[in-house]
């Protein structure tokens, strides 16, 4: 396949991410210039002075949300990527309707609950659509701890599943750009294998 | 009876078991994860009453904070 072809074929689908922060905003980037033809990205916070150390924003975006700050930095990487944004607190009530028509969807929020809360939702009422999920990104260096596994066929993980964000340990770019990546990796690779 | 567990064979004494034991067995108690049985999700709230049988293929992701 040549560079046309690969653009073409996955600009045939549509990716959800859950959570626009350091895994979300740089996995979204990622995949608008892989070609995704849609995104469709829920999150509910505003820009940050402290979130330029690591998320895709800019100086000048700070205040705002970060699915409209996303939708506006998308659309100037890739135009012709459909970028559809949900300004919402996801929970169990509002996930299956919110991704639907999604073919794969990245799970990148913050807290380990809400994690497996979405991803408890996404397995159980949307049977069948692959989520990938992050998984341990703080600190810095260690590049050899980091990996993308696959559960089975609707369920991948990125990240050493091992590192919790804290006080002590912080989330530094690098290492959450390198699974925001993975995940972005692993999308592609599930989108090149359908039809 | 053993069980695949994340990929590798394991024994254990019992014939069956809850979830909530095999976590209390193992040790694997203190933080969040996902846990899928033969391919289906068990929700947390179903760890109790979940029973694990001879041949079973156990899954585990470990959910840390961080996103």
């Amino acid at each position: 396949m040549n560079a046309e072809e690969i653009a073409a074929h996955l600009g045939n689908f549509r990716v959800g991410i859950a959570g626009a922060g350091g895994l979300g905003s740089n996995c979204s980037a990622l995949l608008a210039r892989s070609g995704i033809g849609t995104l469709v990205i829920a999150d509910h916070d505003r820009v940050e002075r402290s979130n330029l150390s690591r998320q895709y924003y800019f100086e000048g975006q700070t205040g705002m949300l970060k699915t409209e700050a996303l939708k506006e930095n998308l659309s100037r990487i890739r135009p012709e990527t459909a970028v559809v944004i949900h300004n919402v607190f996801l929970d169990p009530t509002n996930i299956s309707m919110l991704f639907r028509g999604c073919h794969v969807i990245v799970e990148a929020l913050d807290s380990s609950e809400m994690k497996e809360m979405f991803i408890e939702t996404v397995q159980t009422e949307m049977k069948g659509i692959p989520v990938v999920a992050g998984s341990g990104i703080a600190g810095w260096g260690r590049n050899e701890t980091l990996r993308s596994r696959q559960i089975d066929e609707t369920l991948y993980v990125c990240g050493d599943e091992t590192t919790e964000v804290s006080g002590d340990l912080l989330p530094l770019a690098a290492r959450v750009a390198i699974v925001a990546a993975m995940q972005a990796n692993t999308v592609v690779e599930i989108l090149m294998k359908m039809h | 009876m053993k069980i695949t567990l994340n990929n590798r064979d394991e024994e254990f004494e019992a014939d069956s078991m809850t979830v909530s034991e095999m976590l209390e067995i193992r040790k694997f108690t203190f933080r969040l994860r996902i846990i899928k049985i033969n391919g289906e999700l068990i929700p947390r709230n179903k760890y109790a009453t979940t029973l694990i049988h001879d041949g079973d293929n156990v899954q585990m992701l470990y959910l840390m904070s961080g996103g």
